[in-house]
């Protein structure tokens, strides 16, 4: 079970998420989109731990910074928040059901919202409209069926 | 099989785990520090961005394909619509047009006779804007030209409605446009009724800027037509910058503030031009030497750092 087999669904996956913060969306529903790269990421520090751990969350974030013309290093602290965290609670969060996996996720996603907002106070940065706040609920429902996606993908046999 | 972290044993790789983590922390936090100040990382930052741009193209893809479908889908009775739509509306801009070559000849003659230097023709390049949503704080435009197709920095920005913005990066073959929007960008307007000249501030949402310091003797009301003034030498004379839409005492109560609409569509269309053949001001070293110039708004301490790049 702990062998990868599809190693190409890690750095796939990862791309494809921070493409899908890029994506255009229509502006009423542009808020609400979820943050694609925590989740994804979320799910990579749970199930391959040696393989990803502070240091990917730190790059994937300086990226992903660069591609959306943010603050630079601001995503890069938000993921290794994420990361530290998951790996504290990771050995229970593996057997929790999907439900209250889901429920952990979205306080984590939560949380990494204020975290955000924290950032733009003390540097100066303007905050996001108030409707962003609706994301990480968002993020939480998107959770169970992306685990599976990714479950699928990863340990499918060739 | 990962054992759990909370068993005795694992205790010193708890530490280790604490110290990678403040060490990130550290990290990212003078990565955001360096990035706020301006200054070296701004060029590295530069050169990164030319990474990620694959990244833009790929994301703009999505938007581009819908277009074409779109475009492929309308049927024949639309299309015919449309183009009866769009020669009435060429129709009466020909006649608009011809009205204005009169107006612009008797200027002309008008010059000449108080021997003034004649203004610049309106030169432009059309430019498509990738369609991204980027970081919903900034107000950025990625453009799908660059300074292989001749756009340079400092760049004036316009659509139809007006002025857009300014060029800020460039990359080959993008440009990054700052919007008048962006909290950062400030523009020297003039109201067109009476020729005060006023600041004009982004509020960092799409469809409001901003009108501060205006003082209570100023004749400005609602409704009155802000233009560049071309103070500054940034941006060339006379482009609309937007409408007073609401006035109001501001906090100290011996201002006034007022709410702008933009005169162009910042939040909508897929082409604007860059303006040619004005070359903006070279922004001297000494801050003192431009009384207005663009994007030196006081309250954002970094701005003119971010914004007030060399062409």
């Amino acid at each position: 079970m702990s062998r990868p087999r599809n190693g190409w669904v890690l750095p796939v996956s990862l791309l494809l998420a921070l493409l899908l913060g890029m994506v255009p969306l229509p502006d009423g529903v542009q808020p609400l989109r979820p943050y694609w790269l925590a989740l994804v990421l979320a799910y990579w520090l749970i199930e391959i731990p040696e393989r990803v751990g502070l240091g990917v969350a730190f790059c994937v974030g300086v990226v992903a910074d660069l591609a959306y013309g943010g603050l630079l290093g601001e995503q890069a602290l938000r993921l290794v928040v994420l990361a530290f965290i998951l790996d504290r609670f990771r050995a229970r969060l593996r057997f929790f059901p999907m439900s209250q996996q889901a429920l952990t996720l979205g306080v984590l996603l939560l949380n990494d919202r204020v975290i955000s907002s924290v950032i733009h106070v003390v540097m100066g940065v303007p905050q996001p409209p108030a409707t962003y706040w609706l994301a990480p609920l968002l993020g939480m429902l998107l959770w169970p069926p992306l685990h599976l996606l990714l479950d699928h993908l990863r340990l499918r046999r060739q | 099989m990962p054992t759990p972290a909370s068993s005795p044993a694992a205790r010193p790789g708890e530490v280790a785990g604490v110290l990678r983590l403040l060490a990130f922390l550290i990290l990212s936090t003078m990565l955001m520090v360096l990035d706020h100040r301006g200054g070296w990382l701004r060029t590295l930052r530069t050169q990164a961005e030319a990474v990620v741009q694959p990244l833009w193209w790929l994301a703009g893809q999505p938007a581009r394909i819908g277009t074409s479908l779109r475009e492929n889908a309308v049927t024949h009775a639309q299309l015919a619509d449309d183009n009866a739509r769009l020669r009435q509306a060429l129709l009466l801009t020909e006649a608009r047009n011809a009205r204005l070559r009169t107006a612009a000849a008797e200027n002309a003659r008008l010059r000449g006779l108080l021997d003034s230097a004649e203004r610049a023709r309106l030169d432009v390049q059309l430019a498509g804007v990738l369609d991204l949503d980027l970081d919903p704080t900034r107000q950025r435009l990625i453009l799908d030209a660059g300074s292989n197709s001749g756009v340079r920095l400092g760049q004036t920005v316009i659509d139809a409605g007006g002025l857009m913005g300014q060029v800020i990066a460039l990359t080959p073959t993008t440009a990054t446009v700052l919007l008048l929007t962006d909290p950062d960008h400030a523009v020297p307007v003039m109201v067109a009724r009476t020729g005060v000249r006023l600041m004009v501030y982004g509020t960092g949402r799409s469809d409001a800027l901003q009108l501060a310091d205006v003082p209570l003797s100023a004749d400005v009301r609602t409704g009155d037509v802000l233009l560049t003034s071309g103070l500054g030498g940034r941006f060339p004379q006379g482009f609309a910058v937007g409408t007073v839409a609401a006035l109001r005492a501001d906090d100290s109560r011996a201002f006034l503030k007022a709410d702008v609409r933009p005169a162009a569509q910042l939040d909508r269309g897929r082409d604007v031009l860059l303006l040619r053949g004005y070359k903006p001001a070279q922004v001297p070293a000494a801050a003192a030497a431009k009384p207005a110039a663009t994007a030196t708004k006081p309250t954002a301490g970094s701005a003119p750092v971010r914004t007030g790049g060399q062409p």
